[in-house]
């Protein structure tokens, strides 16, 4: 079991290492001059090439790039020894363009208000789709089934940016029961945090519930038909026990799976959510980074989403080996 | 003695879209305490259906169930689904064909022998834990203060049957229900699994059914065979009766079939001709007809009217449902069928 994990570690740094090899490299070949980019309006010919030099962009692009890692391990020293001398200390992703400020400053800026958004709509998008999804199963066929997949069905197909305006103007516009979405500490003013995060949460929980509820249905109805769940019957167990424990149990893997790769890629930023709701987290950090070319953020972000897609995908599989023992043994 | 279980009249169907499919159709029969019934047929005669019946389990499903059921003279047909759970796995219990499908992959062996255990009985987990290593070392689990902590998938296909067959037991029931127990065993092994079913039978003097296709089996452990197809008993008696004197055409040809160490290796095994019949259209008449050899012997009614199911004239207590006047039945079998037994 350790040495999996190890094997999964590791592999995993393997993984982060070809994507900065690849966002790095095409981000150096694009036709846009970093130098340019960064020297601002006012911008002479002189001052472009010294930009170039304080940026180490007159180096080749493996030497770029092996500073670049080194940074991230060790940090790394621009205008090493001139007056202007700058440490970036571990683990270094450079300097915005746009504002100068560190690129791992910046992310760690911007993760509180994603992870809020992350997990928050999480916990509702599973309460309300494995419920839904529970409950469709067991009333299969009945109104209540063909309501709430109808439901499902139609959130499915529709967009962030559209339930999220229309449930803006209608709770924050209209009837004024909720402030304007946005970011505050959930430790200093949690009512406030939680008001605001209100409709992010409720939308992107409004289109995933939908997808987990027909997960969650369809789990169910194929686990209903196993030998397993007609023993259970056969027990005399009551039906909370047979449904949850037994049919719920067996249908739980794939849910799980599909979890854990939602969280991880959320986690990298809403980006969607947090653009139509203007809330500060990564997600805006990194369309923002986008639209303005800063190229340091972009790499920085793509790197950051990487690394919890992998660790969501390390854990995912840690959970599989607790959810099905035959894997365990293995 | 008194029937412990007695079916009266039981009729199954399911509506499908195609139509109204009557898996059983007004069976009758009888068991006694701690006697053994086989139920034979091929797979879609209704055995599995019946037996599932017995259990209510189809209470709560589409299925339409009537007729009588009376274990110890309760009608379970007409019991409410809660009070009908109580009896289940307790008064009366099941094992199943494929034990590694039937047990539940995610939980160890101990807590689904201790789940049957405490559902039925106000005791700690730590006792019905001790229940389950009690009942694996009965069904000759070796080492089962170990095993009970295993996975279904960590024993061996003998192990997980006899696993399943300590779960049924766990609470003692009065009457249990084997759906073909060894189908999916080797043949040692089934053995092994009928020996241990006729010793707990023994020892605790319970009632069982004993579905199955295989006649070599029914042999060994029933003492009473109802045969039956389409949904109905075709023929009911001793095992005895039924396995050395067989009345219907049906039973003849499924003994008949059966390849023996004295045969002839180069003459081609007899087949009944035929398939079984659609349980959604099944054939007017003697739903047999149309693969039976014998009805240019009886003429018309054989495909208009269904034959009642009658004593034979020897024996009041063997039953048959066919139109064949005893005398051609008895010649019949005298001359055609007897010489291949």
């Amino acid at each position: 079991m350790f040495s999996y994990l190890i094997r999964r570690v590791v592999s995993g740094v393997v993984v982060l290492g070809i994507v900065s090899a690849i966002v790095f490299g095409i981000f150096f070949i694009l036709p846009a001059d970093p130098a340019r980019l960064s020297c601002g309006k006012t911008c002479s010919e002189e001052l472009i090439v010294k930009i170039r030099h304080t940026l180490e962009l007159d180096q080749t692009l493996p030497v770029q790039y092996g500073r670049f890692i080194k940074g991230i391990f060790v940090g790394r020293t621009y205008l090493g020894g001139t007056a202007a001398e700058l440490n970036c200390t571990a683990p270094c992703l450079g300097y915005s363009f746009q504002t100068d400020q560190p690129v791992t400053a910046l992310l760690k800026d911007r993760l509180p208000a994603t992870a809020s958004i992350a997990f928050g709509a999480s916990i509702l998008w599973l309460l309300i789709g494995l419920s839904s999804g529970i409950v469709s199963a067991l009333r299969r066929g009945t109104w209540i089934d063909k309501m709430s997949q109808g439901v499902a069905l139609g959130a499915a197909s529709l967009q962030i940016y559209f339930v999220g305006l229309v449930l803006q103007f209608i709770f924050v516009n209209k009837l004024a029961w909720l402030p304007t979405p946005g970011y505050s500490s959930p430790f200093q003013y949690p009512l406030d945090w939680a008001k605001q995060m209100a409709l992010p949460w409720i939308t992107l929980a409004f289109l995933l519930s939908a997808i987990y509820s027909r997960l969650t249905r369809a789990g169910m109805i194929e686990i209903m038909g196993e030998d397993y769940v007609r023993t259970a019957r056969a027990k005399g167990l009551n039906n909370r026990v047979i449904n949850l424990k037994h049919t719920l149990r067996g249908a739980i893997t794939p849910i799980v799976t599909v979890f854990g790769l939602d969280l991880g890629g959320l986690l990298g930023g809403a980006v969607i959510t947090e653009y139509v709701f203007n809330i500060p987290g990564l997600g805006k950090l990194s369309t923002d980074a986008v639209s303005n070319l800063d190229l340091p953020v972009i790499i920085g972000t793509v790197m950051f989403s990487a690394f919890f897609i992998i660790i969501a995908n390390i854990l995912v599989d840690l959970l599989y080996a607790v959810l099905d023992p035959k894997v365990r043994i293995q | 003695m008194s029937n412990f279980l007695e079916v009266k009249n039981l009729s199954v169907s399911f509506p499908t879209e195609d139509g109204l499919v009557k898996a059983v159709d007004h069976l009758s029969f009888s068991l006694e305490k701690g006697k053994t019934l086989g139920i034979v047929g091929e797979s879609g005669s209704g055995k599995s259906v019946t037996s599932l019946a017995i259990l209510g389990l189809h209470k709560g499903s589409t299925a339409e169930v009537t007729g009588e059921i009376l274990i110890d003279g309760q009608d379970i047909n007409s019991m409410p689904e809660n009070e009908v759970r109580l009896l289940r796995g307790n008064l009366m219990s099941m094992i199943f064909q494929d034990a590694l499908a039937a047990l539940h992959p995610y939980y160890t062996v101990g807590n689904q022998i201790a789940e049957a255990y405490l559902v039925h009985n106000k005791v700690s987990k730590k006792v019905a834990k001790e229940r389950a290593i009690e009942m694996l070392d009965r069904v000759g689990i070796p080492e089962p203060k170990k095993r009970v902590d295993d996975f279904p998938h960590q024993f061996s296909g003998g192990m997980r049957q006899r696993a399943m067959i300590a779960m049924a037991l766990s609470c003692n029931p009065s009457l249990l229900i084997a759906d073909e127990p060894t189908t999916a065993l080797d043949v040692t092994v089934q053995a092994q699994i009928i020996d241990l079913l006729r010793d707990l039978q023994k020892e605790f003097n319970t009632s069982i059914i004993l579905i199955t296709h295989d006649l070599g089996v029914v042999a060994e452990t029933a003492d009473d065979i109802l045969l039956m197809y389409a949904g109905k008993e075709i023929e009911y008696g001793t095992v005895r009766d039924v396995l050395q004197k067989p009345q219907h055409p049906y039973g003849w040809g499924l003994l008949t079939s059966i390849p023996r160490l004295t045969g002839d290796p180069n003459k081609s095994l007899s087949a009944i001709p035929g398939t079984p019949p659609s349980l959604i259209s099944v054939p007017s008449g003697c739903a047999f007809h149309p693969r039976c050899s014998y009805v240019s012997q009886v003429g018309a009614a054989c495909s208009a009217v269904i034959p009642e199911l009658l004593p034979i004239s020897s024996d009041a207590r063997h039953l048959v449902r066919c139109h064949l006047e005893s005398s051609i039945r008895e010649d019949i079998f005298s001359t055609q069928v007897e010489p291949i037994l």
